[in-house]
Order: structure tokens, then C-alpha cells, then sequence
């Protein structure tokens, strides 16, 4: 077979392409038709919308956050344009408010949100359950179980919304949202705006219309339950053998089909308001029900509420994801079989190999800085602040979620015992947490009078997802230029005093560690904004890298605190001091093919013995370090 | 290569650590069974992953794919882009199953610190645990070609003599990635391909003359 001959596709596989779920759903909605799409990222949702920005026909955004895009998604299905919003399982909680009002004015054109959930924690602060929201804001979720559901729901998605005059929820999963498979794809059905209808018995929820909608939402949902029982995306799957039949939605069915290949199978796509005929006609014919879903026992609840007998929760994990080797054994201790001996898969011991900051990160000094303070308490925020916490900084103290550093803090103030009364207390936030949620708590500890450091950390990106824009990195979603907000203006008209705000270039640890001694002595809220962009964005020049001079090298291991992953330890030694105190030894040698040059390690190099990589190694030509610091952009 | 399962799915699970090109290369190895009318899923814990963490790359093709994770114990090749991350994930394969693997270490802050021991000899530890390894220096040979980001598309070489498909069908794939780029690169990424089929055949010499495995 010739190379060319085995790579083109056969011709029925002309529109089938590999696709994650998230390229599928971004697909799925721009062949709905959709005019308007927002969000703003969160992995593992992230790429919808970047998926999306590429269809030209598509109005994209990201927004300041969830509930925002939400806002937007309604405002264009009120205008009579399909709109799609995305976002991950947390992010519901912010856009909630909106979406529980939504519910009852219902919507024109077809409105979509995807709601990507992280079962396993792959990189959340918690792992919530999103098909609750169907249930809680009445309106329909759908959950695909892989890329081409994921793609085809969607599609089924906007029809429901349109028809039912409703938000639909589609419940995706990182398996759906970060497996890839081959979909089958169409073309684009374009769709005009039909226009805003002024009505504000509908689209104007004070109560006494809201109160009004109230019976309609009802009448809608047993409508939506009546369709759910005849709907396509809930089917059943005779088996052989009849022993356990099995009720499972989203990816989790994968696992059942592939574990137990003859046993009915039946498979739930649009799982609010449950299709309980269906269930009951299937339940006649099995001997015994497992319901498999992931995470939490919604399904199984809802099922033992009709009467239904099943098994569920109480065999299967209540955490993380499932997969065969979960469900062999369960299913087995089920039967009363024994269970039998897999093959031993035990993990070899190794060190973990955490998340870190990146070579050069501004963030390293501002951690580094901050683990050198004492009597601190260290307020901090999602995203790549988190990774403070761990070593070699030890430099966060609490965090739960996006924008909560600001209101934490004021908190750790205003609730601190008689013995802490001396205690620092700093607040840590990146640009787009700030905008996103932190703004509001920034504006608290101002009117409230708390004695608050912030540390707004404004690196020009969004830089756990990846680097993506936001109104503090003056580009839009397509990378086209976007008016940039002023940070500094901005704390001043929260409120926060002038001679109180301060910008400091991140890389001058020197500066920045006066700048933080000095604003913690005073007892009013300070904000210090550090300015320099994350590495990953095109803002980011790296410099000439660095090396180290071995004779020079004492040993010290300072450089090794600051956390660069460009610092190698070559040798350890441990030496008896004249005090008699034993001092351990680390020796180092600097990457330079991952070193950009920042400069971050020499500053607490006592000895001076880390230099450019092409300065003669004699003589050394001690430089001033703030001299040798000056960051002028140059290609290397 | 055997096939398993009652779906007769193969299964290669690539892994190494943020930045090395693990989910192209997966990406690049299912375009290549996609080509061959497979039906084909891959999936990876990406997010935090990308800043220096643990990356695992699944693919799974054949007749019909139904879940995109491989169950551990069942994998037919692991392909390790780095030492230790090879070692991690040994126990994904089954007894019989092939590690590709790239001696070539990456060390994290966490060892550098001193408060975790990075193995003395990753290869040697995997022996001894009995499973069947053929190591070479992927990284080495990448930066000997010029360019570490080379190391990818070495390792793709190292594995395409022992997938169920010619080595030609996967070297297309690649060359098509960059057909659009300069022909310099082109170039560039058939030598490192040769090179990582060189150096497998060369260690799977050295496990044969040491009386060791024989490849499957």
C-alpha cells in the first residue's frame, strides 16, 4: 500500500472528522445557526468558545465572567438570534442568579449553555454535580456520552429550547469535553434575527410577573416530561442477559456497554424531567437495576422516589470517575459471583510531579517575596495563584474560589483573635479574577475600612487556561486590539487612596519586598499591582539566559527557593559550621535552553555567581543587579 | 500485536510531562489509524497538567471504541517520553504489553528541593518488576538533530515498527503536518523519524544479544 493511498479517507468518511467534545459542540453551534456565543474559560469548557471565535459568522466574546455571558447568551435570544454560552461546573454558580430568573421568562430563539463538569478534579477546587441545575432551575438537560452526542445533542438542544421556549443545559464531562472521536458533521443552517417584541408582562420580572409565570414554568415541565418519555436521546438497549439491567447517562455509559457487552442497557441522554415510563417499562424486564452515573445518586434518588427498586450509590463510588475496573467488581459482589482476581495494576512509588510555575513566571518573585515575610497571613485566588501554596513558596494560606481572596482577607481581619493582632494580612489576585468576582470584595474592604495588602497581580492573560484575553490584556477573543483597563485608576475609583497603590515591576524583588513591608505597616487597605505579562503570551520577551559560575557557587541554595524549573541542583553536600550548626549544601547549574533570562535567581545569589551565558568567566564584571535587570525585549 | 478485549481495540498509552509534545503525537498515531478505517477515541488529563505536571495520553482504536480510558493492566505499548513518567504509569500495561521508552530525564522543583528522590535507574526498576522495556536516549537524539521539540516525532519513530499498520502510514501523517511549512522541516522530521526506528531496532539488539526479550 503507497503512503498516499493509506492516509486519504475512504469517500464515506468524507465529513467525519476527529473531534474533542468541545470542538463537536462549538461545530454543533454554528451549524444550529447561532449569532451570538460568550463565555469566559475554565478547563475543562475552555475550548468551546475558542472553537467557536473561529466560525467568522458567529458573534464571540469573553466575557468578565459566567454570569455575564449568560446575560449576553439572554439578551440575544430576546433579540431573536440562537445564542450559546459555555462554561465549567463552577462557573454555573456565578451565572446562577441569572439563570433562575431566566427559567421563568423562558426564551425566543434557541438558548444553550454547556456546562462542562470536572469529574476527577483534574484541576478544580471541587468536583459539583451540574444536572442538579436541571432540576433546581426547571429547564432540560441533555448529557452526551462522547464527541458525536456531543455534537448531535447540542443540535437536539436548540430545537428543544425553541420549541419549549426554554434555556436547555447540555452536561458535559472532561471524557466528553477532552476525548476525541470521529463525528459526523453538517453544514450551517443560517438563521436571521427575528427581533426584540417589547412585552414586559414576560420579559419584566417583577413579582407580580414572575408570580404569573410560576404555573406556566410547571405546565412546561410536565410538557418537557412528556417529551422526554418519547424522546430519541433516551434509549434502551436489549440484552441477553437479563440478570442487571443497567440506567446510566453520559460517559459512564461507555464503560457499562464495553464491561457488560449482553446486558440491556438503558441509556439516558435527557435526563431532566426523567422519562419514569420508560424507566418502568425497562425495570419489567431486568431482574435486578443498577443505576451508573457519575457523580452524585440523582438518577437513582429520583427512581427510588416512583418506587422503583434500584442499586446505585451504595455499590459505586459517590467520587471521581467510573471506569470498567470500577464496575466489574461492584457488579459482581451485585450477582453474589466472586470477584475475580484482576491483574495486579499496582503504581510503582515515585515522587509526585505537581503543577508549577513556569520558567521566568512574574509570580515566582511575588511568592518568593512573599514566603520571606513573617507574621503574614496570605488571602489567595484560583487559577495560577493556587500554585503559591506549594513549594518551595508555603506562600498561600486559603483559597476556595474565583474573586474570594478580597472578601476572605477582610474577614481574616475583621474576625482576628487578640494574639493575631500584630498578624499581616495580604490578599492575592490575578487581572482576570480581579475582574471577574474580586472588584465587589476589593470594594468591600475599602467602604469597610479593612486593613487589607492587596496583591493584584495583572499579567496581562488568563493564564491557567492558557493564555486567553480579557479587558486587562487589551485584545478581544480574536486577538484583536480591545481598549485595556487602567488597573491603578481602577483600585482608586474603588477607593482605595492614591499615595495606597503602587505598580511594581514583579521581576524587582528588592522593590517589591519594601513595597510589601511598607503598605503592611499601614493600617488601611493598599493595593500593589505588579505588571508584567505571563510568560506564555505574546507580551512576554525572553532575555539572554543565565548561567552558573561552578567555583562561585556556594552553595547556598537561595536560587532554588525562588522555584524556577530552570535550576538544577548538581551536587548536595552538607558542611558543620564554626557554631557547630550542621548547613545543607546545593549546588546548581541553570538550564539555558529553558532559561529566558529574568533574572529572578541571581538576586539572592549572594556570591554573584550567576551571569549571562556568553560573559567571560574571567574576570566577573559584577554589574549593578537593578542595572543588569532592565528588561529591554530582544530576540535570543 | 495482539489485540484484546471483546472489541478488539489496541491500546497505546502515551505519557510524559507539559510541553513535550505528548498529545501530538498521540493525536498523530490516531490520524494514522483513522487512515486505516479504524474507528478510533483518545482523551488526556490535560489542564493543571500544562504547567510541568503529568501528562497521559490515551488512544484506543479498532472495530468499535467504546470507552476512551484504558483500564490499567490492559495497555499493549506504553510510550514514555521521560524516565520517571515512564515509570509512573507501568502499571497501565499489560503483562505482556511493550514500553517504548526515552531515558532522558526531566527533573522537577519538588526533587531539586531535596524533598523527593528522582529513581536511580528507572530502567532496572521496571525489569525488575517484569515488564519488558527497550530504552534509549530519545532526547539526546533530538538535540543531536537540533531541536529537543524533535523528541516526539523520534519516539513516533521508535514505536511505528511495532503497530498493526506499516511504519509508512505513520510517517505520512506526520510529513503531512507539516507539508504547509518549510521543506527544511520536512526534512528535519524524517531524519528524527529514521533516527527513533534506528534506535529502537538498536535496543531491541541489545535486549536480544543480552539474552533478554525478543520483540514482539
Amino acid at each position: 500500500m503507497s503512503i498516499a493511498a493509506a492516509i486519504t479517507p475512504p469517500p464515506q468518511a468524507a465529513k467525519r472528522r476527529l473531534m474533542s467534545g468541545n470542538e463537536a459542540v462549538a461545530r454543533a453551534v454554528w451549524e444550529a445557526g447561532v449569532r451570538v456565543a460568550a463565555a469566559y474559560p475554565g478547563t475543562p469548557a475552555t475550548e468551546m468558545l475558542e472553537y467557536v471565535a473561529t466560525y467568522p459568522d458567529i458573534y464571540t466574546e469573553w466575557s468578565v465572567n459566567e454570569k455575564v455571558s449568560l446575560e449576553v447568551a439572554f439578551g440575544a435570544t430576546m433579540a431573536g438570534s440562537r445564542s450559546f454560552c459555555a462554561m465549567k461546573h463552577v462557573g454555573m454558580n456565578v451565572a446562577s442568579d441569572a439563570l433562575m430568573t431566566m427559567t421563568l421568562t423562558g426564551v425566543k430563539a434557541g438558548l444553550v449553555i454547556a456546562i462542562a463538569d470536572d469529574v476527577g478534579l483534574s484541576s478544580s477546587q471541587n468536583e459539583q454535580d451540574s444536572r442538579y441545575w436541571g432540576r433546581f432551575a426547571h429547564v432540560p438537560l441533555l448529557e452526551p456520552a462522547d464527541s458525536q452526542e456531543a455534537h448531535d445533542f447540542t443540535l437536539a438542544a436548540f430545537e428543544i429550547s425553541e420549541r419549549f421556549e426554554v434555556p436547555v443545559i447540555i452536561r458535559l464531562t472532561t471524557r466528553i469535553c477532552h476525548v476525541k472521536g470521529l463525528v459526523s458533521i453538517g453544514e450551517r443552517n443560517e438563521r436571521a434575527a427575528t427581533g426584540f417584541t417589547k412585552d414586559v408582562n414576560r420579559w419584566v420580572m417583577v413579582p407580580s410577573g414572575a408570580s404569573r409565570r410560576l404555573p406556566l414554568m410547571f405546565e412546561r415541565e410536565r410538557r418537557l416530561r412528556a417529551e422526554a418519555e418519547n424522546s430519541a436521546l433516551n434509549v434502551i438497549e436489549p440484552g441477553s442477559d437479563r440478570r442487571v439491567g443497567f440506567i446510566t447517562s453520559g460517559p459512564a455509559y461507555m464503560h457499562v456497554r464495553e464491561s457488560f457487552p449482553d446486558a440491556p442497557v438503558c441509556k439516558l441522554g435527557f435526563t431532566f424531567p426523567l422519562p419514569f415510563d420508560l424507566l418502568r417499562r425497562f425495570a419489567g424486564k431486568c431482574e435486578q437495576l443498577l443505576v451508573v452515573e457519575e457523580v452524585e445518586p440523582l438518577i437513582e434518588t429520583e427512581l427510588k422516589a416512583q418506587g422503583i427498586i434500584v442499586s446505585g450509590k451504595d455499590i459505586l463510588p459517590l467520587i471521581g470517575e467510573l471506569s470498567p475496573q470500577v464496575l466489574k467488581p461492584a457488579v459482581a459482589r451485585l450477582l453474589g459471583e466472586p470477584v475475580s482476581a484482576q491483574a495486579k495494576a499496582v503504581p510503582m512509588q515515585l515522587f509526585p510531579r505537581p503543577p508549577t510555575m513556569c520558567v521566568a513566571c512574574p509570580h515566582l518573585g511575588v511568592y518568593y517575596t512573599l514566603s520571606q515575610l513573617r507574621n503574614v497571613t496570605i488571602s489567595g485566588d484560583i487559577g495560577c495563584y493556587t500554585l503559591g501554596f506549594g513549594q518551595p513558596w508555603n506562600a498561600l494560606d486559603v483559597c476556595i474560589s474565583m474573586g474570594a481572596s478580597m472578601g476572605m482577607a477582610l474577614g481574616l481581619d475583621k474576625g482576628r483573635s487578640d494574639v493575631e493582632k500584630d498578624q499581616k494580612i495580604v490578599a492575592v489576585i490575578g487581572d482576570s479574577t480581579f475582574l471577574h468576582m474580586g472588584m465587589q470584595g476589593l470594594l468591600d474592604i475599602v467602604y469597610n475600612r479593612g486593613n487589607v495588602t492587596v496583591l493584584l497581580l495583572d499579567n496581562r492573560a488568563i493564564g491557567m487556561t492558557g493564555g486567553q484575553d480579557n479587558p486587562g490584556s487589551g485584545r478581544d477573543i480574536h486577538g484583536k486590539e480591545a481598549p485595556r483597563v487602567d488597573f491603578a485608576t481602577l483600585v482608586k475609583a474603588l477607593g482605595v487612596r492614591a499615595e495606597r497603590v503602587h505598580v511594581v515591576d514583579a521581576y524587582q524583588l528588592p522593590v517589591l519586598l519594601r513595597t510589601l513591608r511598607a503598605e503592611t505597616k499601614i493600617p488601611e487597605p493598599s493595593v500593589i499591582i505588579t505588571n508584567q505579562p505571563c510568560v506564555l503570551i505574546k507580551d512576554y520577551h525572553a532575555l539572554r539566559p543565565y548561567r552558573v559560575i561552578e567555583d562561585r557557587c556556594t552553595g547556598c541554595g537561595n536560587c532554588v527557593d525562588v522555584g524556577c524549573p530552570a535550576i538544577h541542583v548538581t551536587r548536595r553536600d552538607r558542611v558543620r559550621k564554626a557554631s557547630g550548626r550542621e548547613v545543607d549544601l546545593a549546588f546548581v547549574r541553570i538550564e539555558s535552553a529553558a532559561c529566558t533570562g529574568c533574572g529572578l535567581c541571581l538576586q539572592p545569589c549572594a556570591p554573584d555567581a550567576i551571569v549571562h551565558v556568553d560573559a567571560l568567566a574571567t574576570p566577573i564584571k559584577v554589574i549593578r543587579k537593578d542595572a543588569e535587570l532592565a528588561r529591554t525585549p530582544q530576540d535570543v | 500485536m495482539s489485540e484484546t478485549g471483546r472489541f478488539n481495540t489496541t491500546n497505546i498509552l502515551v505519557v510524559g510531562t507539559g510541553g513535550q509534545g505528548v498529545m501530538t503525537a498521540t493525536e498523530i498515531l490516531a490520524e494514522a489509524a483513522i487512515a486505516l478505517g479504524h474507528d478510533v477515541k483518545k482523551t488526556e488529563v490535560a489542564g493543571m497538567a500544562q504547567r510541568g505536571g503529568v501528562v497521559s495520553s490515551h488512544l484506543r482504536f479498532g472495530a468499535k471504541v467504546l470507552s476512551p480510558q484504558i483500564t490499567p493492566g490492559t495497555a499493549d505499548v506504553l510510550l514514555g517520553f521521560e524516565a520517571a513518567e515512564t515509570m509512573r504509569w507501568r502499571h497501565m500495561l499489560r503483562p505482556e504489553g511493550l514500553v517504548l521508552m526515552n531515558t532522558g530525564r526531566l527533573v522537577p522543583p519538588i526533587v531539586e528541593l531535596g524533598l523527593y528522590d528522582y529513581p536511580d535507574d528507572p530502567v532496572t526498576a521496571m525489569r525488575a518488576a517484569g515488564t519488558q522495556v527497550f530504552s534509549f536516549d530519545a532526547s539526546r537524539i533530538a538535540q543531536e538533530l537540533g531541536d529537543i521539540r524533535l523528541g516526539n516525532t523520534v519516539m513516533l519513530g521508535a514505536i511505528s515498527d511495532h503497530l498493526p499498520f506499516p511504519a509508512e502510514v505513520l510517517e505520512g501523517c506526520i510529513l503531512k503536518r507539516f507539508a504547509h511549512k518549510k521543506a527544511a522541516l520536512v526534512e528535519l522530521n524524517q531524519r528524527a523519524f529514521a533516527a527513533g526506528r534506528a534506535a529502537a531496532e538498536a535496543a531491541a539488539k541489545a535486549e536480544a544479544d543480552a539474552g533478554c526479550h525478543q520483540l514482539p
